[in-house]
């Protein structure tokens, strides 16, 4: 009831509840309540950023309809066939999980609907091989890589690696080890240690036994902090690095003196106001930025509601061009949008520049990260 | 891996083992009165490590607004029993047990919250208001089913914590908390560093063990709290109240881990989830002590916390699994060699 209003509400604000005809409609769903809710909530505000920016595709206007998913794939599933069924909506945009995500995948592989997931997962193709969706993160390995990458240039020979002893461990891990044997760099140690952990001293003993120039720190968020404090207390000076999973005020705020100085991807959002003027973030990063103060009253302080901006110009974009070949609504316009999606070439971003190939759903390369460190609790652009 | 590392681990592992020790002593003194194995234990630790930390911050901690819907719950709970058995004269002393004994504490956080307020009144005020927690649990969840079976009573409890898990979620918030350190003294003993908080764990674990053997020993409460323990039917027959000792037994558990929690806080990060887990080491160390004996408890208590400590250097994704794969031989030891008397047969 109270996603329907908020719908409703979205309509009518955007001024466009009468014009029914040869409009394009916009299925979004996020996760606005239950444990999702707190990086949900930051794609709504992205997206209600993006209405801010733009809301025509040419003559045509563009209506938004949004459903919250209360952070269930079950529900995910319902609201993406809702939306299609019922609204007739000719693309979905969502959501905050991995998990409610591949299953609005499943329903736009079955429906025949383009989706743009916000959230960073291995999309499957339908049965019949064609890909519906798209991935507009960056994919995890990358972000690992541009890290190894930059451990190479600061003249790092070896590190040892502590995360989570869960996916996003694995991930970080495996993600680091191509790149490490490319770059000709050792990886000494594959520690781990639980979010629930009251001690790394034994890992971290391990880790400093192996002398590493560097540590990678394949934690996230509150937790991610334990390794860097042990290893401050264990009087580690050497380098530290970290995945986006560390881009969190909680993390600096537990972490304190010990996380200073740690060097992690991010999008280059982020740091938007510290980039060059020719960094190709820079001028759509500030449009986002007066975007989002204009929408949500107060500036951007993370880099998932860009992920909703970026979907949104994505869609206008690959929007212009299904527009000359088939009317909205028609199931022939759905199948021109996802074409057209899968033409995006060199589209600039507030996080990338984005180029979709029918063969791959994630469409970013090496351009969409940039390496920040941590210095008096602010994330200081590293060129 | 040398004799310093080894001798750090060792320190970690004990450190880490003093607090399971006096979680685990908790349990098993509400499972020798009660017979309820109290898994939401880890989370009453938790809720106390979130009290302090909102304290520190000056916020009102949700550790208020919790005790308040329990004591008014277990208030109505007492009441509707009160007035079944028409025993109204029994209703002011109700009132004052289950309502305002716990609402003081509450109360006195509610007014002093914001206040730039000393560590040690911190502690004082955080400890006094989770103290009813467990004893209000008691009045509303196991009194009622206080004669059911030992896996009723444990289906119940594990239902109790993803309950309290759940409030907690929502009294708390998603994030973790860590405290200020009790004290950043740091002594150093034949070239090794010993911090001062290592020595407060182990040093609070010596004392409550030693307290509550004594209390066990010498008092009148503590022996009558063994009677209900070895023999419920018989306890009655000589005029103990098992639910009253029960509600002891829940006062001291809240105590324990209420001072566990405030000896973790400034450890390691604490979610409103974090309790669960530490409970359930401390469970692994209970077992050790087959569930009865309190030097038992302590040593198994201990010995998880060294195993957990040294795995995580040999062979740190495997830890958890270690850990608690140490249970079977356990198990397999304890039920040959004590095969003989089911407790829970030998009551019925």
């Amino acid at each position: 009831m109270k996603s329907s209003m908020a719908a409703a509400v979205v309509a009518v604000s955007l001024g466009l509840a009468g014009t029914a005809q040869a409009q394009i409609t916009v299925g979004f769903v996020t996760s606005q309540s239950g444990p999702a809710s707190s990086i949900g909530v930051l794609y709504d505000k992205g997206m209600k950023a993006a209405v801010e920016y733009a809301t025509t595709v040419g003559n045509e206007k563009v209506k938004l309809i949004q459903l919250d998913d209360t952070s269930d794939p079950s529900t995910a599933t319902r609201n993406a066939r809702k939306l299609i069924e019922e609204n007739k909506v000719d693309v979905l945009i969502g959501t905050a999980t991995a998990a409610s995500s591949n299953a609005m995948v499943a329903v736009a592989n079955e429906l025949k609907v383009p989706l743009l997931t916000i959230s960073p997962i291995t999309v499957a193709p339908s049965d019949t091989g064609e890909r519906w969706a798209i991935c507009i993160p960056q994919p995890p390995g990358l972000m690992v890589k541009v890290v190894v990458d930059r451990m190479k240039r600061d003249g790092m020979k070896n590190f040892a690696y502590i995360g989570f002893v869960d996916a996003w461990g694995d991930l970080v891990y495996n993600g680091a080890q191509k790149p490490a044997e490319a770059d000709g760099l050792k990886i000494l140690t594959n520690e781990r240690y639980s979010r629930t952990d009251t001690s790394v001293m034994g890992q971290v003993l391990k880790m400093l036994t192996t002398k590493p120039d560097a540590v990678l720190l394949g934690g996230a968020a509150t937790q991610g902090a334990l390794p860097a404090l042990t290893l401050a207390e264990r009087g580690y000076k050497g380098a530290l690095y970290g995945t986006p999973g560390l881009l969190n005020t909680d993390f600096i705020r537990v972490g304190g003196k010990a996380v200073e100085g740690v060097q992690v991807s991010a999008g280059p959002v982020i740091v938007a106001e510290q980039l060059p003027d020719d960094h190709f973030s820079k001028k759509i990063s500030m449009a986002f930025r007066d975007a989002y103060q204009k929408a949500n009253g107060a500036p951007p302080t993370d880099g998932f509601s860009a992920y909703s901006f970026d979907s949104w110009l994505i869609f206008i974009d690959a929007a212009k061009r299904a527009t000359a070949k088939a009317k909205p609504g028609t199931p022939e316009f759905r199948v021109a949008l996802k074409n057209a999606i899968f033409e995006t070439n060199e589209l600039v971003g507030t996080h990338a520049i984005y180029t979709f190939k029918p063969s791959d759903s994630y469409g970013v390369d090496e351009r969409s990260l940039v390496l920040v460190r941590l210095k008096d609790g602010q994330w200081k652009y590293q060129p | 891996m040398n004799g310093e590392i080894s001798a750090i681990l060792a320190m970690d592992g004990i450190a880490s083992g003093a607090i399971y020790v006096l979680i685990g002593l908790g349990l098993v003194l509400i499972f020798a009165v009660t017979r309820v194995i109290f898994v939401p234990f880890g989370d009453i630790a938790a809720f106390t490590a979130l009290t302090l930390a909102s304290l520190e911050n000056g916020a009102r901690p949700g550790t208020i607004g919790l005790v308040v819907a329990l004591a008014v719950l277990a208030t109505a709970a007492e009441g509707i029993a009160l007035v079944r058995a028409r025993a109204l004269a029994r209703l002011p002393r109700a009132l004052l047990f289950y309502l305002i004994l716990p609402l003081v504490p509450a109360a006195a956080v509610w007014w002093l919250a914001g206040a730039a307020l000393s560590m040690p009144s911190r502690i004082g005020l955080g400890l006094a208001l989770v103290l009813p927690i467990a004893p209000l649990l008691d009045r509303i969840v196991f009194r009622p089913i206080a004669d059911a079976s030992v896996l009723l009573l444990l289906t119940v409890a594990v239902a109790l914590h993803f309950a309290l898990s759940g409030l907690g979620l929502m009294f708390f918030g998603p994030e973790g908390v860590r405290t200020k350190p009790l004290t950043d003294v740091v002594f150093e003993v034949a070239g090794l560093v010993v911090n001062g908080q290592t020595l407060l764990v182990v040093a609070a674990a010596i004392v409550f063990s030693g307290l509550l053997f004594l209390f066990f020993e010498f008092t009148l409460q503590g022996k009558a709290l063994r009677a209900t323990a070895i023999n419920r039917t018989g306890a009655r027959l000589v005029g103990i109240r098992p639910a009253a000792t029960g509600t002891m037994a829940y006062l001291l558990g809240s105590l324990l881990a209420g001072i566990s929690g405030v000896l973790i806080a400034p450890v390691t990060t604490i979610f409103y989830d974090s309790g669960f887990l530490i409970g359930l080491k401390a469970f692994v160390g209970a077992i050790i002590g087959a569930m009865t004996s309190y030097p038992g408890t302590a040593l198994g208590a201990v010995l998880v916390g060294l195993l957990e400590s040294f795995t995580s250097f040999w062979l740190s994704p495997y830890k958890e699994v270690l850990v608690f794969s140490l249970l079977i031989p356990v198990l397999l030891w304890r039920s040959l060699s004590f095969a003989t008397v089911d407790e829970e047969e030998a009551e019925e």
